[in-house]
């Protein structure tokens, strides 16, 4: 048995952000899986058997045994709080209203939301922050749809979350801010119960409603919120970064809607926000041939994954950006029953932000040079943190 | 080829509907699948088979070059 190696909390490389730690590439070469040391923010470190190869993260995360195991805080109405028949109660819930019926009828109001920023990097001009301007309005906003945000509400509510999900700032304002949108969804909540909106909150205010209490039905909304805000645009931003690095293949996705689909497929399965996902082990189990005990910690690391050599039988370079490669499979949304309930949705923001940037700036540039873009390597979820362009 | 499918296992993921719509859909209430067709024509085949290994419950059976009764 191999000694349990640390790897870095985001599962990330320190020399490329966007290839996988290479403790993990190791893992992967290994038929023994391996234990690693991770460093988590709510369990402090903890020691697990970490999964990388493609079909082992998959049956992992298929695997009935394999439970959140607290490694999320605790909040009702998040489905990452829930595991077993609990979970699938809430999340049928949930599930009518995110099909991919409900991504296309939400086009519209996307396309709405896309062009609406487009207007505000206009205004802001050259040397904007495209991270500020465009990748993190445009999920928010959505989500403002998804929730039934009034219009006159939506400033605010962006000012707020920005904050409460800003890192940087000192957790006391944090709180602060986080206390203030919890209040918010509570008043989000009474209206629906009032009168329910024509949204995903308000459907499920509509036939759930008596079934669940005033704060699940916060939780339900604060979920959507983070969950659906910095993953959108934390892709957004990497995809674009990598887009301009390589504009042969941003050529692709602006000026061919047939290859957009499967562009936004591969910009996915490279760039997988959320590189490393924590579980645990509620009962013995097995990863192939390998017994992971009762108890123990398991970190699927899903980058990792989409890059398996071993997940295709041709001779594909998964370590490299193709948009124009078939639709290769990967596993950024997860696996099993917690797969990403909004993928649908996610799937649609990408596909019309993407081609709408580069269609409305055809000479968009980086205004750093790309070695120098900040790139948030250390949270749960990779990103740029800013993304300064000309045109 | 022949679609099964095992609503019992269903997560409503809607990948199959994503990649497949012309042989799995969602339903409106839940979202859990709806076989639209269980013989697909030989043009679905590609999208069937890009559908079946990404359904997270693994609920999807496909039959290729089913046997032909009698033959």
């Amino acid at each position: 048995m191999t000694e349990s190696r640390t790897i870095p909390n985001g599962g990330r490389a320190a020399t490329c952000p966007y290839a996988p730690a290479p403790e993990l590439y190791e893992a992967q070469k290994d038929d023994e899986l391996h234990r690693v040391t991770v460093p988590n923010p709510l369990l402090g470190e903890f020691e697990a058997v970490s999964v990388t190869r493609y079909d082992d993260v998959k049956s992992a995360l298929a695997d009935d045994q394999l439970r959140m195991g607290g490694s999320m805080p605790y909040q009702a109405g998040n489905l990452l709080s829930y595991d077993g028949p609990e979970h699938t109660r809430l999340r049928r819930m949930l599930t009518g209203s995110f099909t991919t019926k409900r991504a296309r009828e939400l086009r519209p109001q996307i396309e709405d939301v896309v062009a609406s920023s487009l207007d505000a990097l206009e205004e802001a001009g050259p040397g904007a922050d495209l991270v500020e301007v465009f990748c993190t309005p445009i999920p928010t906003l959505v989500i403002c749809e998804l929730l039934g945000v009034p219009y006159t509400d939506r400033e605010d509510f962006q000012r707020r979350t920005k904050v409460a999900l800003d890192f940087s700032v000192s957790r006391e304002v944090q709180m602060e801010k986080a206390a203030e949108m919890e209040a918010y969804m509570a008043t989000l909540v009474a209206s629906h119960r009032d009168q329910p909106g024509d949204n995903v909150l308000g459907r499920v205010v509509h036939d759930f409603g008596d079934q669940l209490s005033d704060s699940e039905l916060a939780g339900i909304g604060n979920m959507l919120l983070i969950a659906g805000h910095e993953t959108i645009a934390s892709t957004l931003s990497a995809s674009i970064a990598l887009l301009l690095q390589n504009p042969d293949q941003l050529a692709v996705v602006r000026d061919d809607p047939t290859a957009t689909d499967g562009a936004v497929e591969e910009l996915l399965r490279y760039i997988a926000p959320a590189a490393i996902l924590p579980r645990q082990a509620s009962g013995n189990m097995c990863v192939r041939d390998q017994e992971i005990k009762e108890g123990e910690r398991v970190v699927a690391s899903v980058l990792a994954a989409n890059r398996d050599p071993e997940s295709t039988e041709q001779d594909l370079d998964l370590d490299r950006l193709d948009v124009r490669r078939p639709p290769h499979r990967h596993l950024t949304f997860g696996f099993g029953p917690h797969q990403c309930l909004g993928q649908q949705l996610a799937r649609m923001e990408l596909r019309v932000a993407l081609p709408a940037l580069f269609t409305r700036f055809p000479t968009l540039r980086s205004a750093v040079p790309h070695d120098e873009l900040d790139y948030r390597t250390n949270a749960l979820v990779f990103g740029v943190n800013t993304l300064p362009v000309t045109w | 080829m022949n679609v099964e499918v095992d609503e019992g296992k269903c997560v409503a993921s809607g990948n199959c509907a994503a990649f497949a719509p012309a042989v799995f859909d969602q339903r409106d209430d839940d979202g859990t699948v709806i076989l639209l067709d269980a013989t697909p024509p030989e043009s679905e085949y590609e999208r069937v088979r890009e559908a079946h290994p990404r359904c997270p419950a693994a609920a999807i059976v496909l039959h290729e070059n089913p046997p032909v009764r009698g033959a």
